[in-house]
């Protein structure tokens, strides 16, 4: 009996679960602006183009590959959608509809190169990532773009949720449909866990591959956008720089870099572990310069204590494993 | 087997040709690319690219980017990533400016200064040594995979940076420092002759000595390894210390060529250097590489680097013909091998 009351904390997301409240009840101790309602909502909208971004690359995890290009994807297409909107003029509509579309032909492009030459996905993205960006700066001479369309600088909510939060929700559940009620989710788990094997059960590598690298490249532009219309402005080189931030998030929420291991809840719970971290520091007066210390140690000791437990489970015979 | 297998497995029987085109493709191919570029960039631009100033400038502007790329490629060899590379030599850098500034002042008699400089090193050299160990031994004994933990000690070593410094730049070295930066031997830079001097280091101790075989091993097959009584765990360590220590012989190089320390300079050639190593055809895999690959990639891309900035093209472009490159060099892999098989078959005997 007792070993059926345990099980639940031996799963990776329930102990991060458990974390994010106990830090939550601790900031909320020391600060009392914590718990409050403006602070949550700032804080869900501060990390929400982070979790759109973090969906995305979710699926290339779990498909056995990593992408490094989805910041230089988000650029690409937040910049190119900027122009056209200033150009030619446009709606919420067009705006998500083309920087979608950018997006994921940018991530095919990486899922096509990673197919036919047979290389490592994350030497691939890595050149892409150079590649996209490198060309991005040199078009734009790295000029930010200010004159975007009122109607997609004003800020929107809707029962009063902030419309970065809407997004982010939507994306994430998309993203649950995909990975956990559609078949062809099922099947990108198997291609991570077992590549051979899912080849031998007759999935279409070649197309599973284009939908995690394009929807990632998809999930980036929207998250793109998102983060243009939070700023206000188009600033090629806002971006880049930040891919390992998102990598570090999904991870802590338990995705495997070798595939077939993930889930949304894990992710969002990552995310959240990383937002009420740095959020409660600020609040109880700690200095931004000591930011990354903390987020150092607790990724060093998230993922060592997560790969420990792995290894003395595996000892213990498996005893725990559902 | 049957006979053509038998062949095939066999260089032996492969044309002359063949052989010598197989022997080491990617040195092969790279020694081809830069061929290919000097002799573009020396066509279009004939008098500027093929000066002694062209050279010279390409040989203090590898150093940095090639040490940093050693760093990277001791770890990939073991099958593994150090994605704390620049940090790590940031940091060093930081300690080793944060001992010089306080130890000296303009009116230091000289055996201070040496004094100063020795202490200096010596904090470096430890900063380094310890973010190697705590790296190797989570990596070696926990089993974390090396992106993680090293994303994990990348962002605590640049947080440790960041909060020390403020995010504040520190400057003003001793004179005998800045001579490793911009100082020559020769007509050679110095520190172009410090990374001729660490490639070679390297390459014997990968190739020469029980530990680098080790690690190469290890690349290949790590439980093989193991079982054959090798102490991987250590080996992994030493690997991950290896590479600290390059690093802080980086952060020398870097330190004397921008007179000051900061915990975000050379941020953007994080992933150049993990581009170079691969170019040089270190299998991100592990377990194969050269360091001569490594040293021609390096050159392949000061080339590119040097001749559009002669030709007037914005460094950005550059940056992107980098990103091209890669995917050109994978590209003529897969066609090399394909050719290979098509056009030269094997002959069985």
């Amino acid at each position: 009996m007792l070993k059926y009351l345990r099980a639940p904390f031996h799963r990776h997301d329930v102990q991060i679960g458990i974390i994010v409240l106990v830090m939550g009840a601790f900031f909320s101790a020391l600060s009392p602006g914590f718990l409050t309602l403006s602070n949550i909502g700032d804080l869900l909208e501060n990390y929400s183009v982070m979790a759109i971004m973090a969906a995305g690359l979710l699926v290339v995890l779990i498909s056995g590959g990593i992408d490094i290009s989805f910041e230089a994807i988000a650029a690409v297409s937040q910049f190119l959608v900027a122009v056209i909107l200033v150009q030619f003029g446009g709606n919420w509509f067009t705006a998500f509809g083309l920087a979608g579309l950018f997006g994921a032909l940018l991530g095919i492009v990486n899922a096509l190169l990673i197919y036919y030459l047979g290389a490592i996905s994350v030497i691939v993205t890595i050149s892409t990532m150079t590649f996209y960006f490198s060309v991005l700066m040199f078009i734009t001479q790295g000029k930010s773009i200010y004159n975007l369309p009122n109607w997609f600088t004003s800020d929107m909510s809707f029962l009063s949720i902030p419309f970065p939060v809407i997004v982010a929700a939507l994306a994430l559940l998309v993203t649950l449909v995909l990975l956990s009620r559609l078949p062809v989710g099922r099947q990108i788990y198997g291609l991570g866990g077992n590549p051979e094997g899912a080849k031998r059960m007759g999935c279409n590598v070649l197309g599973l591959q284009c939908l995690a690298y394009g929807y990632s490249g998809f999930m980036a532009a929207i998250g793109g956008i998102v983060q243009a219309h939070r700023v206000e402005e188009v600033v090629p080189y806002a971006l880049i720089g930040r891919e390992l931030d998102v990598l570090a998030a999904v991870v802590l929420g338990g995705a495997s870099l070798s595939g077939g291991i993930g889930t949304v809840s894990g992710t969002v719970l990552g995310i959240l572990l990383l937002a009420v971290l740095q959020n409660g520091l600020t609040l109880v007066g700690v200095s931004s310069y000591a930011f990354g210390v903390v987020t150092g140690a607790v990724i060093l000791v998230s993922v060592t204590a997560t790969a420990y437990a792995a290894k003395r489970q595996k000892r213990r015979g498996l005893r725990y494993a559902s | 087997m049957p006979p053509d297998l038998v062949s095939r497995a066999t260089t032996t029987a492969r044309p002359r040709f063949r052989n010598w085109f197989a022997a080491d493709p990617t040195i092969t191919m790279l020694a081809a690319l830069v061929v290919i570029a000097t002799v573009v960039f020396g066509t279009l631009a004939p008098t500027r690219f093929l000066s002694g100033d062209t050279i010279r400038a390409i040989a203090f502007q590898m150093p940095e980017l090639g040490i940093l790329s050693l760093a990277m490629m001791v770890p990939l060899m073991s099958g593994g990533l150090n994605l704390a590379v620049i940090s790590t030599a940031n940091l060093s850098a930081l300690v080793m400016a944060g001992v010089l500034t306080n130890l000296t002042h303009p009116s230091t008699p000289p055996l201070g200064i040496i004094g100063a400089i020795l202490a200096a090193l010596l904090a470096g050299m430890l900063t380094s040594l310890a973010i190697g160990f705590l790296t190797g031994v989570i990596v070696a004994f926990f089993g974390v995979h090396p992106i993680l933990v090293t994303l994990g000690t990348m962002t605590l070593v640049k947080g440790v940076a960041v909060l020390a410094t403020s995010g504040t730049v520190i400057g003003g070295f001793p004179q005998a420092i800045l001579f490793l930066g911009n100082g020559s031997l020769l007509g050679i830079p110095v520190s172009m002759l410090l990374f001729i001097l660490l490639a070679a280091v390297v390459a014997v101790v990968l190739t020469h000595t029980p530990f680098g075989v080790s690690v190469r091993l290890i690349g290949s097959n790590e439980r093989a390894t193991r079982y054959s009584g090798v102490a991987t765990e250590w080996m992994l360590v030493g690997v991950y210390v290896v590479s600290s220590l390059l690093c802080w012989v980086a952060a020398l190089v870097m330190m004397a060529r921008f007179n000051s320390a900061s915990a975000g300079y050379a941020e953007s050639y994080l992933l150049i250097t993990i581009l170079a190593a691969v170019l040089g055809g270190v299998d991100p895999f592990g377990g194969f590489g050269r360091v001569l690959g490594l040293f021609l990639s390096m050159v392949l891309l000061q080339l590119i680097s040097t001749g559009f900035n002669l030709l007037g093209f914005s460094p950005y472009l550059t940056q992107a013909i980098w990103g091209a490159t890669m995917i050109v060099a994978i590209l003529i892999a897969v066609i090399r091998d394909q050719w290979i098989v098509r056009w030269w078959p094997a002959k069985s005997k």
